[in-house]
């Protein structure tokens, strides 16, 4: 294992965190910050409460859940994508590094800037409204699962687009839409039958729910579904980044 | 093609590239190369250079053949072959934004090696780079650019290192810095293969040649050699008085005339037992034609170069 080339890529990839920190990690906290005042404070103060938690508080796990989400793809994607539009993947690809090695130096620093902004939400959460977290090692197994199987599904999109509006169109179309369909602000339990079931359809309800389970002990579908939904997903990516490795796709000809 | 030394340091054994939409970059090269060589590749573009330095670097795969490094399968072993190479990109891709010091960190970092502070700070300062380490690259002219990428490729001191087409859109004094940087790196024992569509580029440092076209490898010689075997050369005489048109009499030679009649150009083939010089001498004296001075001058490797892509095109 080449582990001072892991080591390069992720400092490197921490560094540019570092120089865009606005952009890392302000800029999400602030938007959530402006979710907790507007659906929290404002709205959610005329909404009865839900399962027993009141409605800023039940948003909670949602809206962090929202961000890693984003932020995880966006981050990773970014990362990689990056050096194939500027051409310097050329260095990476001529380096006795495999593919596993760069899969940890990109990921592991995505996934690392996922959890600091994780945290750091969840901390400005608790300043706007009461937080119970019930299951620390499991909210902790969440956050770390899903910061490392998007930011993986991120590096992948990263590989796959060739335009920045390729690099765009799943975070935006596909994600942002499930996360906002996937009980992020109410539990599935509030949906007519019909839409109830289709929810079911829709993976990251499953991780919203793991996680708010954690935090609550309530949830719309059972802890070990929520985690068996991730993992499975985990392993998706995992094999489909066994085909890149096989075979270069949209890295090298 | 096969080097006459003894430590083959790079085997490329008929190697093929085809894209997907069927274009046919590589067909069929072989290529060995020596420890402490430095080989130019010439060709024009579209030749089939830089996609052999990108397979033998691990950018692009193969679709057959096989190559060697150290006696090391590309492929099979790519961890160690890609450790002993380097290489200099014809683009200047380089991290815009990043500082020069962290973008050649960064590169030393990706061979595995553990941060070396003082060997980059040597290297840097060979490169004329050190004052520069804590600027960011892209406040840097392209000529300083080109040497980031030199610094980079060398951040893990390989054995083998590739330039592609290292000079392309530098200035003179530039190219000429990049020649003796070239020339260092030879004496410290760096195997050097570059490509270039400078010939006397190729003229100046190279030890071997060799010439692509069209995703072959026409053919491989040492720089004097090649010279040798297909340099023409130019016997100019410097006439007394101006001769209006050439004499019957030497007719029977290659001949040109300048155009002020002062001078006679006699062209021959240095390779040819029978050059016919002196028979030219005889006749100039049979013919009592006076000359005050004369030269000779070999085909520069350009001439040889447009002689070898016009005949084997």
């Amino acid at each position: 294992m080449n582990f001072q080339a892991i080591r390069a890529i992720y400092i490197f990839e921490m560094a540019r965190t570092a120089r865009t920190l606005m952009q890392s990690i302000a800029s999400p906290v602030i938007s959530t910050s402006l979710y907790f005042v507007v659906f929290g404070s404002a709205i959610g103060s005329r909404i009865q409460e839900v399962n027993g938690v009141g409605y800023g508080s039940f948003i909670v796990p949602g809206l962090i859940m929202l961000s890693l989400l984003t932020e995880s793809i966006g981050n990773a994607s970014f990362g990689i994508y990056l050096p194939k539009y500027t051409g310097t993947i050329y260095e990476i690809l001529a380096a006795p590094v495999s593919m596993l090695e760069i899969v940890i130096g990109f990921v592991g620093a995505a996934a690392t800037k996922s959890l600091i902004l994780g945290l750091l939400m969840l901390a400005t959460a608790s300043l706007f409204v009461p937080i119970h977290i019930a299951h620390p090692f499991l909210m902790v197994l969440f956050l770390l699962l899903t910061c490392i199987s998007f930011s993986l599904f991120g590096f992948l999109i990263g590989i796959w687009a060739d335009s920045f509006e390729k690099l765009q169109i799943m975070p935006m179309l596909v994600i942002t839409p499930l996360v906002f369909l996937g009980g992020s602000f109410y539990s599935i339990d509030m949906l007519p039958e019909f839409w109830r079931t289709v929810s079911l359809l829709n993976p990251v309800l499953y991780l919203v729910s793991g996680f708010r389970y954690s935090f609550y002990e309530i949830a719309d579908v059972s802890v070990l579904t929520s985690l068996l939904t991730v993992s499975v997903f985990l392993a998706g990516c995992a094999f489909v980044l066994a085909y890149i490795a096989k075979t270069g796709y949209k890295l090298k000809d | 093609m096969q080097a006459n030394h003894e430590k083959i340091i790079l085997s490329v054994k008929n190697l093929s590239k085809t894209y997907a939409n069927g274009f046919s970059a590589l067909k069929n090269v072989n290529l060995e190369i020596t420890e402490g060589e430095i080989v130019a590749l010439l060709g024009p573009n579209g030749a089939g250079k830089t996609t052999l330095i990108s397979i033998i670097c691990g950018i692009l795969n193969l679709s057959s053949g096989s190559v060697e490094v150290a006696g090391h399968d590309i492929v099979k072993d790519y961890k160690f072959t890609r450790s002993k190479i380097g290489i200099v990109p014809q683009e200047l891709t380089v991290h815009e934004f990043e500082t020069v010091w962290d973008t050649v960190k960064f590169g030393r970092g990706l061979y595995g090696k553990k941060p070396d502070n003082q060997y980059l700070e040597e290297l840097l300062k060979s490169l004329s780079l050190w004052d520069k380490k804590d600027k960011k690259v892209m406040t840097l002219s392209g000529g300083m650019k080109r040497r980031v990428l030199i610094t980079k490729a060398l951040s893990h001191k390989p054995m083998i290192l590739f330039l592609d087409e290292p000079t392309a859109g530098v200035d003179v004094e530039l190219r000429k810095d990049m020649w003796e940087i070239v020339k260092k790196l030879r004496s410290n024992g760096v195997t050097i293969i570059l490509t270039t569509h400078y010939i006397e580029e190729a003229e100046e440092i190279a030890d071997r040649i060799g010439i692509m076209t069209n995703g072959e490898l026409k053919l491989i010689e040492k720089k004097t050699t090649l010279m040798q075997k297909l340099g023409k050369k130019k016997l100019i005489i410097e006439l007394k008085k101006p001769l209006k048109t050439i004499p019957a009499g030497l007719r029977k030679h290659n001949l040109e005339k300048s155009e002020d009649s002062m001078q006679l150009v006699y062209h021959y083939d240095t390779h040819k037992e029978n050059k016919g010089v002196s028979a030219f001498f005889d006749d100039l004296k049979k013919l009592k034609i006076q000359y005050k001075d004369f030269s000779t001058k070999q085909s520069s490797l350009e001439e040889i170069f447009v002689q070898l892509i016009q005949e084997k095109a």
